[in-house]
């Protein structure tokens, strides 16, 4: 009897043991919730499906700051997840902290897989790679600032949607007299600051916009051209030709989709929820620039965030890691992931893909952030390396806010983001130091 | 008076043990470990600390920034702590004045305390929404352009209405309590001294009030200090901007959102020294003036 029992326990023992050996189980923490939570559940659903060896988790750790505050609390008691969701303005932190992380690169080459750098967007490829082009974080969830535009506001006003500034400004006149607010947006930092550079074409920061080293990194927000962008919105807004109502992102696009307003600056990912909520039909063009500035019209560098593979675990768990990069960047999953969530594709074979089955037929705008992605590069729209720039973009909020609230000028506003900026970034290069 | 004595001197130790520990694990320890990094400068993920010395202390306290957030969160934690003693002390003489369906208003009165801070913050945020609020609607009525999270005033005036009727209630009840255990007879006796109700509250009631005020001094300092965080995350919706926020939030906000954790120990433990600093002098000069009856 004994023996039976024994032997029983073995052999459950032994059938444990080897289920263990067969699957392989890493977490993705994430800051996403609601609706592109759920697809990211869904994402992982099929990787666990579409093979055996690896079983992914993933675990909403509440928003972007929450997720990447909680992975490094967890990297600092040894219990961090295999991938971290890191956004845009976080990216310095994690690739900054040299040993944190394994590039993506490194991570997907190692396991016998192949990397094509070209494989991926333009405008995507150089905001997590180092200075060398290597990919350390891999672009997962990427969005782009445009336009959109309210168009029964414009045929009532008789107009066409600006491509420039100075086409804006042509129009607006006439938008106000139609009754419409002509422009809100729901970013200053994202929309106006970090991408005016971008989209312009103009230096954000010393130091290769701070790709090169941490080591005396300044801010570029005096330049003139940024002190024009914004001395033209506070003009405008005392025209009534800009709203603004404060750093809040809904409290301004609420605007747009109660028909309100003629044109809103909103992300590309913006667009599935704004076919629930808008009240008029929509279309939507690229974040206008200047034409007063040389070489603009460059591509816009990305918004969203990155997944990072991070350091200290075991080669069977970053083969797994490997393995779902790269399921997650074939173009099934990416042109599912795109439609589903209003985000652009990553890669070009998945934009291909999504183009021949049609889907921009369907949903013209879904194009267009993608579009301005691919936009040929300039020297300057490449992306930005800036440490503690989640501070930096506080600092620009509430100077902004204190611009419109009549409490600074522009000039001031952005001298004290440059002096205050300028000093986290000094503080910034001590810590990594 | 008879006074317990234990047989052993261990035991008493014993039964504090669990108390303790709890204490040192988190309070103690802590606190240990801000004060510890608020020497140094670290890289969050912890590769590399350089000891600054003082340096984390003076770049925040000549911060310009720092000290008007320190300014605002002295202005909210008086008007906070102002407005809702006063309204729960008004609302709590009123109530029970009440003969008739008293226990209704009272629970109606104390029902608020209920509300979790966030929610309250949501519930207040809806009321001082920019396009659909109706307390935005209702200052329109009076010519006032409401424009919370965009007017530094306006928010501030916000917040510190949402923080204060969070309070009421709790102020409401220990007030409420305190007046009942005033004896009748005391009452009695005033009504025939004195016919002037006011008077009569002033000069009887509450000093027999005072220490039930003294206790809701402090924890009302101490809410509006540290547990209105909840109420100003949701009024400033994640984006602090130009908004009024208190001391508490930055620390929240450059320590967890910003990863600066010298910078942000440093300020917490700025934060302990405050406090520390008003309960001594709560307790030296203003528990004298306090009777205990």
């Amino acid at each position: 009897m004994l023996k039976k029992i024994s032997l029983a326990v073995t052999a459950i023992a032994f059938s444990a043991t080897t289920s263990f050996a067969a699957t392989t189980n890493i977490t993705w923490w994430h800051g996403m919730s609601g609706k592109n939570g759920e697809v990211i559940n869904e994402v992982a659903k099929k990787f666990n499906a579409a093979q055996t060896a690896c079983a992914i988790t993933p675990v909403s750790k509440g928003t972007y700051e929450e997720a990447l505050a909680a992975g490094i609390a967890a990297f600092r008691s040894g219990e961090q997840p295999n991938i971290l969701q890191v956004f845009d303005a976080g990216a310095a932190t994690i690739i900054n902290a040299k040993g944190a992380v394994i590039p993506a690169e490194d991570l997907i080459l190692k396991a016998g897989h192949k990397f094509e750098r070209d494989a991926f967007l333009d405008g995507i490829r150089y905001f997590y790679a180092d200075q060398s082009g290597k990919f350390v974080g891999m672009p997962f969830n990427s969005s782009a600032p445009i336009m959109y535009i309210n168009t029964d506001a414009l045929k009532k006003a008789g107009v066409e949607a600006p491509k420039t500034w100075e086409d804006f400004e042509a129009i607006a006149p006439k938008l106000k007299e139609a009754g419409f607010v002509p422009l809100v947006q729901s970013q200053l930092t994202w929309e106006f600051t970090e991408n005016f550079f971008s989209r312009n074409n103009v230096q954000f920061a010393s130091n290769n916009n701070g790709y090169e080293t941490t080591e005396g990194t300044t801010l570029n927000v005096t330049d003139p051209k940024l002190e024009m962008m914004f001395t033209k919105l506070k003009d405008w807004a005392d025209k009534g030709w800009f709203g603004y109502y404060g750093a809040g992102w809904s409290d301004n696009q609420k605007v747009f989709e109660e028909n309100k307003a003629a044109l809103w600056i909103g992300s590309s990912g913006s667009f599935g929820g704004l076919q629930k909520t808008a009240k008029m039909p929509f279309s939507a063009d690229f974040l206008p620039y200047w034409g007063s500035i040389q070489g603009a019209g460059t591509n816009s560098f990305i918004g969203g965030a990155a997944l990072f593979a991070m350091a200290g675990k075991p080669d069977a768990e970053n083969n797994c890691v490997a393995d779902f990069f790269q399921f997650l960047t074939s173009p099934e999953i990416q042109a599912y992931y795109h439609k589903e969530t209003g985000y652009v594709t990553v890669t070009k074979a998945a934009y291909e893909l999504a183009k021949k089955e049609g889907w921009y037929n369907e949903k013209p705008v879904a194009e267009v952030g993608i579009k301005q992605l691919m936009l040929p590069s300039g020297e300057w729209s490449k992306g930005y390396r800036l440490g503690f720039y989640p501070q930096i973009r506080e600092i620009m909020e509430r100077e902004y806010n204190r611009i419109f609230a009549n409490e600074t000028s522009v000039k001031d506003g952005l001298e004290t983001i440059k002096k205050e900026g300028d000093a986290l970034l000094a503080r910034f290069a001590k810590t990594a130091g | 008076m008879k006074r317990a004595q234990f047989s052993s001197s261990l035991l008493p130790y014993l039964f504090l043990a669990p108390q303790l520990a709890v204490i040192f694990i988190f309070f103690y320890w802590p606190s240990a470990e801000a004060i510890r990094s608020s020497f140094f400068l670290e890289d969050p993920f912890g590769f590399g600390s350089t000891f600054v010395g003082f340096q984390n202390y003076i770049d925040t306290l000549t911060s310009p920034e720092y000290l008007g957030i320190a300014a605002f969160t002295a202005l909210f934690t008086v008007l906070v702590t102002f407005f809702s003693l006063a309204a729960g002390l008004l609302l709590a003489v009123k109530a029970d004045k009440v003969i008739r369906g008293s226990s209704a208003y009272k629970t109606l009165l104390i029902s608020v305390y209920a509300i979790a801070p966030p929610v309250a913050g949501l519930i207040g945020m809806m009321f001082f929404d920019q396009h659909i609020g109706p307390f935005v609607r209702l200052a329109a009525l009076f010519g006032w352009e409401m424009k919370v999270g965009l007017n530094y005033w306006d928010t501030t005036f916000a917040m510190v209405f949402v923080a204060v009727w969070k309070q009421i209630p709790y102020n409401f009840i220990f007030f409420l309590s305190g007046l009942q255990s005033i004896p009748a007879s005391v009452l009695e006796a005033a009504v025939i001294d004195c016919r002037n109700g006011l008077r009569r509250f002033w000069t009887v009631l509450a000093p027999l009030l005072t220490p039930t005020a003294f206790f809701l001094l402090i924890i009302n300092f101490t809410y509006a200090l540290f547990d209105t965080f909840g109420v100003i995350d949701v009024m400033v919706k994640d984006k602090a901007a130009n908004n009024p926020i208190t001391l508490t939030y930055k620390v929240y906000m450059d320590g967890f959102r910003g990863n600066d954790l010298g910078g942000s120990s440093a300020q917490s433990v700025i934060l302990m020294v405050v406090v520390l600093v008003l309960t001594v002098f709560q307790f030296r000069f203003l528990e004298r003036r306090v009777h205990y009856g």
